[in-house]
């Protein structure tokens, strides 16, 4: 799947996308964040305090508990601070 | 049926508020908002707007269609900007046409709160003096505000 991040996620993964091949067992959207947090610093940093980053799959926002089986594109960000 | 437009470009608040009602005999009210860039007192220099292409349009188009289905609305146009903007600029514009006010102000009211907490775009603040800049933290008075809107605690989740 692909994987998109915005704003201070972006800066701190250090890369605007990726892509992404979870193991087996990783199956919802807290699943894939505590995955990733293991993926190195920049990703530990990023995802340190997991109730501060948001998730779309597939462009429509995503809870935590939401599966992601079937999703081609995820993305990560923070709260959002439009308008 | 909505207008969605996500752009760098400046618009005409005035031309696009008018487009609505142009031609037309049934609208009896336009509501519209611009939202602007401050200057924080002096010491912000600029705002930097980053989003989502993509999911932005197809978000702000969700919300307008909440609204569409919530009142009975004629038209519906809502532009927002990104890129770099300083104090002074447009940034975001919300019109709704409707036969009667109460339709066309409740509308843009919760188009405007939905776009806050909902619509992926995230502003990173520069400042006069260069040296502290970061991310615009989130309000939870904005949560609160587009809470209000919600039928349902589930609704107001956005799964």
């Amino acid at each position: 799947m692909k994987a998109l991040y915005f704003a201070w996620v972006r800066e701190r993964v250090g890369k605007a996308e990726e892509e992404l091949s979870p193991p087996a067992g990783v199956t919802t959207v807290a699943d894939l964040i505590a995955w990733l947090a293991k993926q190195g610093e920049g990703y530990a940093h990023a995802f340190e305090k997991p109730l501060a980053v948001r998730a779309a799959l597939d462009r429509v926002h995503a809870r935590s508990d939401a599966s992601i089986a079937g999703a081609k594109e995820v993305a990560f960000f923070p709260p959002m601070t439009g308008g | 049926m909505a207008t969605v437009r996500v752009q760098r470009d400046d618009f005409d608040p005035g031309a696009e508020a008018e487009a609505l009602a142009r031609g037309r005999t049934d609208v009896g009210a336009v509501a519209s908002f611009v939202g602007y860039c401050r200057d924080e007192g002096g010491k912000l220099a600029a705002l930097e707007l980053e989003h989502y292409c993509g999911m932005a349009e197809e978000e702000i188009a969700r919300a307008a269609r909440e609204a569409e289905a919530r009142w009975p609305l004629i038209a519906v146009t809502v532009i927002h900007r990104y890129g770099r903007l300083a104090p002074g600029e447009r940034i975001v514009f919300v019109a709704v046409a409707a036969a009667h006010r109460g339709a066309a102000f409740a509308a843009a009211e919760m188009l405007m709160d939905y776009l806050k907490t909902r619509a992926p775009f995230w502003k990173r603040a520069i400042r006069v003096d260069g040296a502290a800049e970061g991310w615009v933290e989130a309000k939870t008075d904005d949560d609160r505000s587009a809470a209000r809107w919600s039928r349902d605690a589930a609704a107001s989740s956005g799964s």
